[in-house]
């Protein structure tokens, strides 16, 4: 058996491998499921896909290496504009060509926050991200002439190439291209967080001192994880322009930042799958309710805030049900199931389960 | 699925390919015999009709009543039998005043709820972000709810079309009247810094010459930033004595009081969009939490461009109040209701003009070459194949102490260039079922 295991694990054990092998089975499937939905669907599949990207590189610095960030919003908003200033002059600019450099612009703005963050703690740090997020916006009412003002600036589409043919939905391409980018964010991620950088990152979260004691330079660890973090906002805004084909003060509001806070959480903290539930939630949620204004049979004051009522109301659910989250529940799921139909955990009795610590080591 | 979802489409192209040669032969055809399934969002019984609207958010109060209210007037055609005996059903969206859930929900009710049109759509900033967007889709774009002249764009945006009068043509008539009644008095500015308060200051300069505005006295604000404090004490400072107001409600509400608190009372002449009185009243009770009220609108000048919805004695006014009545009493009766009502009549009128069984391209030919008269508005509409405004003027009103408006003078008509001139069409009475 345990000849059997390593062997395996020789093969496979390679992290990157491991990984490279889980982003082509799932950049497959999502190639696949985007080819059968409709364009509308397509059109929804490019929202988690970005919300995602921002969520996996906030899950990052939040859940891993304990810094909160209320300014994320104001990261993407980085991210569109730069896609959008390059995209007003320069329309044919390559997508390839467009994300790397908000990729770029966000991570440099991150440099520069980053620095300033890792002096903070707790609340003031939240203080200093939502300082962000609320200053950043005005900046392009300010500049009207640059940033185009309250009614921004418009996004031209990324065209479908022609080798896809005259009919292929440009929803069915933009879900592609931001499909490609979450995957290879997420791979990038998934590796990086395996490795003595990502070790590290949690060592600071857990325990400043005794990183430091163990040779760890915590400033410069916190300083990358928010660089990290920001060129994950910075793509993610990039893709959002396109996405909404207008970038605008309103679409990069404070509460942008607090939904992505809510899918980390949501989605279960420190978890890149956490992350794309979390995206998912934060996509489908609100379309199951947002036709209801026109179609229930309540005075109007009711019925025009009822969709955001039940939002916030399955949300406030959901952290009753799962406070670890979704990713959290599930492990816990797995958990019980091994319990029952396996062996029992390590010091632990068959069938019996740790609720707070339900699968430890995953 | 795959397959499948490719035959559907092939069956689709040819049906539209065959409608499209059944229009080019003759469009009175279509006028008589059964109703068929002509375009995406008509069916033999119902045509489905979309839209965004603030239901919530900064630009929520009074505005979210302008979707209901068209609603109710959709529900009282149906009640009556509908039109050419379909139903109109109208779907509406919240997006909250942000451009980019304007952009999302825009693309549901196109790709996902497969509308004929959209209608009235709200807002400058919202509806600018999809107003190519619709156009590369072809779809009808209705009777934006705002008056900025971007509508007005027919080789760039044929399928899009204004309604109400764009803030260049109000902010002329305004001008004007400034010029014959307030006449040697110091003005200022207060306007929303995008599409909607630069067009309303560009009719403004037209009249009362830019030079004799100082820039101290052009303050303008974004609908973000709720602190208008510095922006009336630049105005006081200035001397205005006239302030002319190109805002939504709620920020016309927050410098009337922002002016109050500092013992400024120059004559406030406010938009048509950001002065109706019910919506006003509210507002200045909840931000000043029941100190003030409806008595800081006294003197206020305005203008309009339907009935004013005070007088009883107008049959426009008691067939949309009846309909108020039965379908939305629980909304406050004000100019937004009327709006939402004389928009859908508008409407209605348009899918009448366009025949019993209309294609998207078909439906906006009719508005180009079809007259839409013997509505509730005062002023003619200016649609043709080369211009999309919608009301082409408006007539000035004051507003008194304890809220009742009065008209002053004549309607005038104007274009963005064009002089102003005075209209001397008469009112028309609506017809007797009330569906046109």
């Amino acid at each position: 058996m345990v000849a059997v295991r390593s062997r395996v694990d020789r093969l496979v054990a390679p992290t990157l491998r491991r990984h490279l092998l889980i982003a082509l089975g799932a950049a497959a499937v999502l190639l696949l499921l985007s080819a059968q939905i409709g364009a509308y669907d397509d059109y929804n599949l490019t929202a988690v896909a970005i919300f995602a990207v921002a969520a996996a590189g906030l899950t990052l610095l939040t859940g891993l290496n304990g810094q909160l960030s209320l300014g994320h919003g104001a990261l993407m908003a980085i991210g569109a504009y730069t896609a959008s200033l390059l995209l007003k002059d320069h329309r044919q600019l390559p997508v390839i060509v467009v994300l790397l450099i908000s990729v770029l612009s966000a991570g440099v703005i991150g440099i520069a926050f980053g620095y300033a963050a890792a002096r903070l703690r707790g609340p003031y740090l939240a203080g200093a991200t939502l300082t962000l997020a609320v200053a950043l916006p005005q900046v392009a009412t300010r500049y009207k002439s640059i940033f185009g003002g309250e009614s921004g600036l418009t996004v031209p589409p990324s065209a479908p190439p022609d080798w896809l043919g005259a009919d292929f939905p440009p929803e069915r391409w933009l879900a592609w291209i931001a499909l490609a980018a979450a995957v290879v964010t997420m791979l990038l991620l998934a590796n990086l967080l395996r490795s003595a950088p990502g070790r590290a990152f949690k060592a600071v979260r857990d325990n400043e001192a005794a990183a430091a004691l163990a040779g760890i330079d915590v400033a410069r660890t916190q300083v990358l994880a928010f660089v990290i973090s920001a060129a994950c906002a910075g793509l993610a805004g990039a893709l959002f322009a396109y996405w909404s084909g207008i970038t605008s003060p309103a679409g990069f509001s404070l509460g942008l930042s607090l939904q992505l806070i809510t899918a980390i959480v949501i989605g279960g903290l420190g978890s890149l799958a956490g992350a794309v539930w979390g995206s998912i939630v934060l996509v489908f949620v609100p379309l199951l309710t947002s036709g209801m204004a026109s179609t229930v049979h309540l005075p109007s004051a009711v019925a025009d805030n009822l969709p955001l009522a039940i939002y916030g109301g399955i949300l406030v659910i959901a952290m009753l049900v799962a406070p670890h989250g979704i990713q959290g529940a599930l492990r816990r799921i797995l958990a019980i199931g091994r319990a029952r139909w396996e062996y029992p955990p390590r010091g632990g009795q068959k069938g019996v389960v740790d609720w707070d610590d339900p699968a430890p080591g995953t | 699925m795959g397959g499948n979802a490719l035959r559907i489409r092939g069956i689709a192209i040819i049906c539209v390919a065959g409608l499209l040669a059944a229009c080019g032969n003759s469009t009175s055809s279509t006028d008589s015999g059964t109703n068929t399934a002509s375009a995406p969002g008509i069916t033999a019984t119902t045509i489905t009709i979309g839209s965004t609207q603030p239901l919530t958010g900064r630009a929520a109060p009074g505005y979210s009543e302008i979707s209901a209210s068209s609603n109710a007037y959709f529900k009282y055609v149906n009640a009556h039998g509908g039109i050419f005996g379909r139903q109109i059903t109208y779907t509406y969206y919240d997006d909250t005043y942000n451009p980019t859930m304007t952009a999302s929900l825009t693309r549901k009710l196109i790709l996902d709820d497969k509308v004929f049109a959209l209608f009235s759509a709200l807002g400058t900033p919202t509806h600018l972000a999809v107003v190519d967007y619709i156009n590369s889709q072809k779809v009808p774009d209705l009777f934006v709810s705002s008056g900025c002249n971007c509508w007005n764009d027919v080789s760039n945006h044929p399928y899009t079309f204004g309604w109400q009068p764009d803030y260049t043509i109000e902010g002329k008539i305004l001008g004007q009247y400034i010029n014959q009644n307030l006449g040697g008095k110091k003005v200022g500015y207060f306007f929303q810094n995008d599409e909607f308060g630069l067009d309303g200051v560009k009719g403004l300069d037209a009249q009362l010459g830019a030079s004799t505005v100082p820039d101290a006295s052009r303050q303008n604000y974004v609908p973000t930033n709720t602190n208008v404090g510095p922006q009336i004490a630049a105005l006081q400072a200035s001397g205005a004595q006239v302030v002319v107001s190109f805002s939504i409600p709620a920020f016309t509400a927050l410098a009337l009081l922002g002016a109050a608190k500092v013992g400024y009372h120059p004559i406030w002449v406010v938009s048509n969009v950001g002065s109706d009185v019910t919506t006003l009243t509210g507002l200045l009770k909840s931000f000043s939490k029941g100190a003030a009220g409806v008595q800081l609108l006294g003197g206020m000048v305005t203008d309009a461009y339907l009935p004013l919805t005070g007088d009883s004695s107008n049959k426009w006014i008691s067939l949309f109040k009846g309909i108020h009545d039965t379908y939305v009493s629980t909304l406050p009766w004000d100019g937004n209701v009327l709006y939402g009502m004389a928009q859908a009549y508008t409407l209605v009128q348009a899918i009448k003009a366009a025949g019993r069984n209309p294609t998207r391209a078909s439906f906006v030919k009719a508005l180009e070459t079809t007259k839409l008269t013997g509505g509730p508005g005062l002023a003619p509409f200016g649609f043709s194949s080369s211009n999309h405004l919608g009301y082409l003027g408006v007539q000035v009103v004051t507003i008194a102490a304890d809220g009742t408006q009065s008209t002053a003078g004549s309607v005038y008509t104007s274009s963005d260039s064009g002089p102003i001139s005075q209209y001397s069409g008469s009112a028309s009475s609506p017809p007797a079922n009330g569906i046109p």
